[in-house]
């Protein structure tokens, strides 16, 4: 088992260098060079002071000799400053956003398995029925529904109409105030609309893809041999194929990782959420280069760390994968 | 309607050519009666058709100008002189969203037909030659893959100005890694067929084998995919405008209508409801399209 993990490990290595190759390459694609942007927007800025960010960035050198400092910098999680006024280091500014962000993407992942499993299996199992011909409508509405557009139906039901839920940021005005249940409850509040929103997208292709594989399982020949020992419908089922059928969900949601990060920069804007998405927004919008290059990687580092997560729960969960 | 030079291999099994000529006409006489026979393909077809005919038509079609502003009109609801009501500077929502039609199919087409050059040359290429070609290629696609592709969106339009054709190429430069994917495991199979082989034989080079002899017949699943990945760029569209970073106003699309419709959320429901609609039956309606021709034509994979 240690040494699969190695494996999937050292596997990462070339996947993290191409992903540091592709990142340097977006930088690169600024018009100007990046000294430019720091330089015209400051009255004090002269030739000299150009000449000594050029030198910073070494933009004198040739490429491979950028790339290489730039990465050796990366290493060290050295990311920069910030371009904007309080010039902040771009790592600190990341990891302070990540953990809410992380929290959300975790729930919404915890919320999707808890939804779609089940319903994945009962319309397997219940093939041709009504709930599977209703889920079924589900699956291919819920496919197509934007869900930022979702967010904006919910907020304007159960936050405007309703007044039930809250509809930005994480925490109420005079939550100092509040006792620790309280503040728990409030958090917990205002996290059920962007949680739910992060998970909707998940939710239509994960049950459908529990269906498919259900039904697959189902056909096979050691359910049959389950059924003809004279075991229980509900022991078959559930012991038998359910395990079966859940092994491939693994990889599924490991690759759906990208997705849900992705999707944190829509949810967290519309609820004025302040997470890494939010960040990425922000900087995007006033164009923080350093910023924006810290969160593409860290987005891709994630994804990396997903996809290694479900490699080594799959072994874990799947002895064939052990002992090759 | 969808058809692709398909029956090519029957042509080598007989020698009549007239004969082949009738197993092909039949073969797709076959194929038409199986999509009709699909009632969700056919309702998808109908919606794609009809976004055709709504966005050709779009100048008679809309009942205003979708530029007009009318500032003795703000934020109407929904009446008969205004069907979806009106927006912030008192536009007529219904005639925006007519207009906005065109964007997304612009979008959709522009962006997929992209993703899917660069996704069938590189598969292609990749499932023909092998060898450290196909490592490197495939290695590319599993880096792509890494980045939260909405991730890699925003960060070019960063360094880009956010024109309609900078989104269209942007989208389609970072969605041609399930194509490439496909094409190389079609292209892996059939390169090993006794008619490749034969073309071979009779002296044609690597570019026809690859083109003419072998792409034909990996066709089917490339059509599919990318009838599924109208969709997709629409919907991502759709995001990067309402967050502001997609088509830039005044130019209509569906998504900036939704930035007002969240603007002025406390107040206009009609600015967040109908546009959408629009993009979910839009959607919608290229999903079951695309979900269609794959049961079409290779029933095998139907569920």
């Amino acid at each position: 088992m240690i040494r699969y993990i190695g494996k999937r490990l050292l596997f990462m290595i070339p996947l993290l260098l191409g992903i540091t190759v592709i990142c340097f390459a977006v930088m690169r694609l600024a018009p100007g060079s990046p000294t430019d942007i720091q330089t015209q927007m400051n009255p004090k800025s002269s030739v000299e002071l150009q000449e000594r960010l050029r030198a910073l960035y070494e933009l004198d050198k040739p490429l491979h000799v950028q790339y290489l400092s730039w990465l050796k910098r990366l290493v060290v999680l050295d990311l920069g400053r910030s371009f904007m006024p309080d010039q902040r280091p771009v790592a600190d500014k990341i990891l302070e956003r990540l953990p809410i962000t992380i929290l959300i993407n975790c729930l919404s992942l915890f919320l999707i398995m808890a939804i779609a499993i089940p319903i994945g299996v009962l319309s397997a199992v219940h093939q041709n029925s009504w709930f599977d011909k209703a889920t079924t409508l589900f699956v291919f509405a819920g496919f197509a529904t934007p869900s930022f557009w979702l967010a904006l139906l919910l907020m304007i039901f159960f936050g405007i109409h309703l007044g039930w839920l809250p509809i930005s940021g994480l925490r109420s005005l005079n939550y100092e105030y509040m006792a620790p249940v309280a503040a728990l409850l409030d958090l917990l509040k205002h996290l059920i609309l962007p949680v739910f929103i992060s998970a909707f997208g998940g939710l239509a292709g994960i049950s459908r893809y529990m269906r498919a594989n259900m039904l697959e399982v189902i056909r096979q020949d050691y359910i049959m041999t389950a059924r003809a020992k004279g075991l229980s419908e509900r022991l078959v089922i559930y012991k038998h194929a359910l395990r079966n059928a859940l092994l491939p969900v693994i990889t599924i949601m490991g690759l759906s990782v990208p997705g849900l990060i992705g999707g944190s920069v829509i949810f967290e804007t519309i609820f004025a959420i302040p997470g890494m998405g939010q960040l990425f927004y922000m900087s995007v919008m006033s164009r923080d280069y350093p910023v924006i290059m810290g969160i593409l990687f860290v987005g891709a580092v994630l994804t990396l760390i997903g996809n290694l997560l479900a490699d080594v729960s799959y072994a874990l969960a799947d002895p064939r994968i052990r002992q090759s | 309607m969808f058809l692709t030079p398909w029956p090519i291999r029957e042509f080598d099994n007989h020698e009549n050519e007239l004969d082949a000529i009738w197993i092909a006409i039949m073969r797709r006489s076959e194929l038409i009666g199986r999509f009709a026979a699909n009632k969700m393909a056919v309702a998808g077809g109908i919606i794609v058709l009809a976004l055709f005919v709504v966005s050709l038509l779009a100048p008679w079609m809309s009942p205003y100008d979708p530029n007009d502003i009318n500032l003795g009109k703000m934020l109407l609801p929904p009446s008969p002189d205004h069907l979806f009501g009106t927006d912030q500077l008192g536009r007529d929502v219904l005639s925006r969203m007519i207009w906005g039609s065109r964007i997304s199919l612009q979008v959709g087409f522009v962006a997929t037909g992209i993703a899917v050059l660069i996704g069938t040359i590189l598969g292609a290429i990749s499932g023909y030659y092998r060898g450290w070609v196909d490592a490197m290629i495939m290695r590319l696609v599993d880096i792509m893959l890494c980045f939260p592709t909405f991730f890699l969106i925003l960060a070019v339009i960063a360094f880009l100005e956010p024109s309609i054709w900078n989104i269209m190429i942007i989208i389609g430069l970072t969605g041609w890694m399930g194509i490439t994917r496909l094409v190389r495991a079609d292209f892996v199979s059939l390169r090993e067929r006794d008619f490749v082989q034969a073309a071979r034989t009779l002296g044609a080079n690597d570019f026809r084998i690859i083109f003419i002899h072998i792409l034909p017949n990996a066709l089917a699943s490339v059509l599919v995919t990318a009838t599924l990945g109208v969709a997709g760029a629409i919907l991502t569209e759709s995001a990067l405008s309402f967050l502001g970073i997609g088509v830039q106003p005044p130019t209509p699309s569906w998504g900036n209508i939704l930035t007002a419709g969240k603007d002025n959320i406390d107040i206009s429901w009609w600015l967040s409801l109908y546009p959408g609609l629009a993009i979910l039956i839009t959607v919608l309606g290229y999903n079951l399209l695309g979900e269609g021709i794959r049961d079409t034509l290779d029933p095998r994979l139907k569920e």
